[in-house]
This record gives C-alpha cells, structure tokens and sequence, in this order.
C-alpha cells in the first residue's frame, strides 16, 4: 500500500524523536524530508545519516527539492514565530496540510480523542501544548457526562525536559492550555500551571485534572475517563491514572469563587495522571515531549489513512 | 550601610494561614496600619501570587484585582507591591496589577529555574516597575549555584534577587553562604534580599545574619502571618533592629499594636512553630503545603507530619500541592494492604 509522504521542520529533540516514531510506528507516513535552518544541526546530520533528503536553508529550502511535489504533509516543531512564515508558504499550496507544534496556534486546536471529527478539512491544525495533550482529554471525559463550568490543570515536568523554548515562553503554557481547555475541553472557564521540578533522577511527567460540574453520577464519570485513557493510550502508552479518581462535593451553601465566574458548587472531581514516555528518542520521563510527538503522528497517520481512503 | 528596606507579606504571604480568605475591607485597614507605622512595602496578592487563585491553592475570598484596587490611593508612604510566579501568573495579570497602583513585583522562581522569569522580569522593567528575583526553596540549591540563578535574574533586569526559604529549612551558616555568594558575583548596584520561614523559629535569626552579610531589603510579617510556622515576625524584626541600631523607618509600638490586636484574632489555625510546622523545617516542604496536607491527613486518615516526610523525601517544590493528595492516597493504599 502506498504510504503518504511527510516533511518535519525543526530538527530539534521534538523533530528529531518524531522522526523516530513515523518511521518506526506510522502506518500510512513516509518520512521524507528533515528541514533546519543550520547547516551544522545534529538533528540534520542524524536524519542524513539515516538516508532521508534534508535542507538547512528552512522552508525555501524544502519547496525547491524535487521531492516536495510528493510531500503532503509537514509537521511544524519549530517556534511560534517561524510557524506563522512556514504557514504563509504552505497555504499556497492546497494539496498539504500542515500540523502545528509550535504555540502560534494560528489553525484550530486539535486533540485527538476528542475534536478529530472536527477538524477533516482543516489545512493547519494546532497541537495546543503538551499540557494541553495529557490533560484536556480528561476535561472532554467528564464534560460529556456532566457540564464542566471550570477546568484547571497543574502539569508537573522534569526541568531537563523544559527546553530553551518552554523556558522563555511560559505564558505560551499556561496561555494556550486555559483556552484550549475551554475550547476543546467545554469547561466554561480554564485554568492551566505549570511546575517545573528538577529533582533527580528526573521525576516523569505529571499531570492533574481538577473540574467542577455540575452533580452527575460518579460512576458515569468514573466510566468516562476510563474509556478516555484507553483511547489516549492507543497512541500514548505510558499514559496512565495514577490514583482512582477522586471526588468531593462543593455545596451550594459553601461554594467556591472563581475568578471570571463568580460563586459555583457542584462536582468536583481530581484525576491525576501519569504520563510516561516510549522512550523513543527522548527519555521516558519526558512524557511531556512524547504526547505532543505522538499526538502528531497519530493525527497525521489519520488523516494519511483518510487521504488515502479518499484518493 | 544602605537603608534598610522592610516589605510586609502580611497580606500576601498571611493569606495562607487563612485560606486566602481577606476582606476587601481587612486588605485596605491592615493596609494603612502598615503605612502609619512607616513600613517601606506591602505586597498584597493571593498567597502564591497574583492569579493564584484555584482548586490547586485554594480560592481566595476575592480576585486580586478587588483586593488590590483603591489600596494604593491610600498609602502614603509605602510602595504597594505585588509577586507573581510564573507558570501560575502572566505577564497580562502584571500589568493589570500595575493598572491598579502597583509600583514593585517580585518574581518568583524554583532556586533552579530563575530563567523562567526572563520575560516576566523584563516587562516589569519595562513597565517602569520596580522588580525583584524571589528564589523560592534557597535551601534546595548550594550557595554557588544559587548565585548564578540570582545573576541571570540581575541579567533580566531585577534591581534585587531574593534568598527565599520558602521551607524555613536553612540554618544561619545556609543564609550567611548564600548572601556572601551573591555579594560575591552580583554587581554592587543590584540590592539582596532575605524572605524568612519560623519553622526552625529562625526567622529573625537568619534576616539578621542576612542582613549582616549585606542584605538590605528585609521580609517580614506582623505576628509573622505567612505559610507554615509563619514569616520573620515583623515586630520582632523591628525591636531587633533598634537595639542593634539599626537604620529603618518603622515604628515597633504601632506595629506591635496591629500584630496582637488586629492580626493574630484573625488566624483559625495559629501561625506558631508546632509539631506540623516544625516538620516543615525539619523535612524541608515548601511551607504553604501545611493546609494542604492537614486537610489530606483528615480526609485520609493519616498523621500530617508522615505526609510532610513523605513529600520532602519526593523532592516536591513549590506549587506541586496536587502531589499532596497523591502522597496521602499512596501512603493510604500501603496502609491497607
């Protein structure tokens, strides 16, 4: 069967380890083509060496190899900044799409188990942030069972998998992920942190999910967020919940006050999760990285797999 | 000498012990008290900084923005301040909290990740605010390393880095290491500061030894209000400091006054150093988990004082309350098998 071409721009550890899992786990992908804009990038060097076509010279760069005519679809991992000029070149051409792994998010949000369906005939589609991954599914699982008005999110990760890029843009995190968790998520309003504990050996990805909902049947919930993880862990396997879901009821005698939204009592319900790595190229208690690179693929094998149902 | 330079946390760092719960009204009285009694600065936030509010920290009684409005108009002698941490709070939140008067923000960042706060620290500047490094859980890090965060943060623009002890774990040897290694790499225009916890009832003890060493702005809070066995008493601090001498512009009469009679009333949970908040020091656990992990000890089942080991054995830092009720759930788990 014929395979869909991709091109990944940013040979960075995102880059790089996505590499790695197209060629080792995608279906439908065909690693073609890793783009930097440094002609001495380890990332570069590496992907040549493993025999793929590569071009320090960026974008431009790509549109004038003959392989680009082949190209469908291109992974983004490079800043919020470059993704807005690599965009206005990809746009021009209608038969690529282009998944974003940068904080520009200048296309929708997308997170797989929840908006796929949303997003078919999108032509950029945003990965929101690797916080975003790991916790908004969570958020999506209790909201179609009882309205989520509130949504926070605390991610927790090893300082040595915060790079250079999350370190100068943390409002990007916290930003981003409080609209996403709304957006995506249905939480009326949302609220992300983000710690970063450079203990070692480094402590592997952490994230908890704090809602408040509307009174609904635990067990539903319960019910929900499982099937959830399950669906999460198709293509993260080392996503996982951590403790068995907590719940406290806020009455609406002592409710709580929540800025932008006032007094509100109802459910609320604390899921903590794990989020090991595979380990692929990054280490494993880098979860963080490893759900914003297979959340990538993932969405590119199915949309490779749609195109090619399609065509 | 330089002046010596006294902000209060009574109002941001004495938000733990109350849940964050401080009327408008509490805010603009205990406010103007500090401002008689000529203290240099009042920060005023939600205990973990503005936008603190949440399931996480708990949720103040008020936004920051209605605990902050109409303060600065009635101060006339000390500086309103603020502190954010980044990955709670926004470069947004900051400057709305500089449209509400606020002329000084301290940023505060784990002892190791000071460049996390390049932007925060950098816009601040730019704001024309006067800014500060915090470096939260001091003891965390050697005094070598520590300084290097510090002289990131002076590259970013803060005119003054912080020794936090955020766990009230450092002895005085600890404070006085770490003051002498910023003196020794930062440049002599960049001002140190001292933020205390009374876990190991050191609080005063290690802001003189600081101040001793060269540090010239000094935290403190009346009766000592703040996380765990609270802050460096201010008026302790303030009687210290006038039998050694000292220079300062505050009065210890008035400040004695609003600690006993308005402040310590206040407190459900006294503010004193005990068998919980003296594990706090002790395990060195960021002491704003104290609630935290009262509330998850009765919940659960469990002794506070084995959850607070616990949590200091897993090197949590600041913010990781969430990993509390993670603690007490594992800890419940061994218990019953």
């Amino acid at each position: 069967m014929s395979k869909i071409k991709v091109a990944i721009i940013g040979p960075g550890n995102i880059g790089t380890d996505l590499m790695i899992k197209v060629i080792r786990l995608a279906k439908n992908l065909e690693m073609c083509a890793m783009v930097g804009i440094d002609p001495n990038s380890d990332g570069l060097a590496r992907a040549q060496r493993m025999g793929y076509v590569t071009t320090h010279k960026g974008i431009d760069g790509l549109l004038n190899l003959p392989e680009w005519k082949d190209i469908k679809i291109i992974f983004d991992a490079t800043s919020a900044k470059a993704h807005a000029y690599n965009w206005g070149v990809v746009q021009q051409y209608p038969d690529k799409r282009i998944i974003d792994l940068t904080p520009a998010a200048i296309g929708p949000f997308l997170v797989p188990p929840v908006n796929f369906d949303a997003t078919h005939n999108v032509k950029n589609v945003n990965m929101v942030t690797c916080g975003g991954q790991a916790t908004i599914p969570m958020v999506a699982a209790v909201n179609r069972v009882a309205k989520v008005h509130y949504g926070e999110i605390v991610a927790s990760i090893a300082s040595k998998s915060a790079g250079p890029g999350t370190r100068a843009n943390i409002d990007e995190f916290t930003e981003t992920t409080a609209h996403a968790i709304e957006q995506v998520g249905g939480a009326e309003k949302g609220k992300a942190i983000i710690i970063l504990n450079p203990a070692e050996p480094p402590v592997i990805m952490r994230d908890t999910v704090f809602t408040l909902s509307e009174q609904a049947d635990k067990a539903a919930i319960v019910d929900s967020v499982h099937k959830m993880v399950s669906q999460v862990q198709q293509y993260v396997p080392g996503y996982t919940l951590h403790q068995e879901i907590q719940f406290d009821d806020i009455p609406e005698d002592k409710p709580v006050f929540i800025e932008g939204l006032g007094k509100r009592y109802g459910l609320k319900t604390t899921i903590l999760l794990q989020v090991e790595g595979a380990g692929h190229y990054l280490p494993a208690y880098a979860g963080n990285l490893d759900i914003m690179t297979s959340a990538a693929m993932a969405t590119a094998d199915q949309f490779a797999q749609e195109s090619l149902l399609t065509t | 000498m330089h002046q010596l330079y006294i902000q209060d946390v009574t109002l941001r760092d004495g938000m733990h012990p109350i849940q964050h719960q401080y009327t408008k009204q509490q805010v603009k009285e205990i406010a103007v008290a500090l401002d008689n009694a000529k203290v240099d600065a009042i920060e005023v936030a939600h205990g973990d900084g503005i936008t603190g509010g949440s399931f996480n920290y708990g949720f103040g009684a008020h936004t920051d923005w209605e605990w902050l409005e109409g303060v600065a108009d009635l101060l006339t002698h000390a500086k309103l301040t603020t502190l954010l941490i980044p990955g709670i709070g926004t470069i947004d939140d900051l400057k709305r909290a500089r449209d509400l008067g606020v002329v000084s923000v301290r940023v505060a960042t784990h002892c190791t990740e000071a460049d996390i706060s390049a932007q925060h620290i950098e816009a601040a500047r730019n704001m024309g605010m006067d800014v500060s490094g915090f470096l939260m859980m001091a003891h965390m890090n050697d005094p070598k390393p520590l300084a290097q965060q510090a002289q990131l943060m002076e590259e970013y623009g803060a005119a003054c880095v912080y020794v936090t002890d955020s766990a009230g774990a450092l002895l005085m040897d600890g404070v006085r290491d770490r003051i002498r290694a910023f003196k020794e790499i930062l440049k002599p225009e960049t001002e140190i500061g001292i933020h205390c916890h009374h876990n190991l009832s050191l609080g005063v003890a290690n802001t003189i030894v600081a101040m001793q060493e060269g540090a010239t702005r000094l935290d403190a809070s009346l009766g000592g209000m703040g996380a765990g066995a609270g802050n460096c008493p201010l008026e302790v601090l303030i009687a210290v400091l006038n039998k050694m001498g000292a220079q300062h512009n505050s009065d210890l009469f008035q400040l004695m006054d609003i600690a006993d009679d308005v402040i310590r009333p206040l407190q459900h949970r006294p503010v004193q150093v005990d068998r919980e908040t003296l594990s706090l020091g002790y395990a060195g656990v960021y002491s704003s988990f104290l609630l935290h992990s009262e509330r998850a000890a009765e919940k659960y089942g469990l002794d506070t004082r084995d959850i607070l080991n616990e949590l200091g054995q897993r090197n949590m830092v600041g913010g990781q309350e969430d990993m509390i009720i993670d603690v007490a759930l594992d800890m419940k788990g061994k218990a019953q098998k």
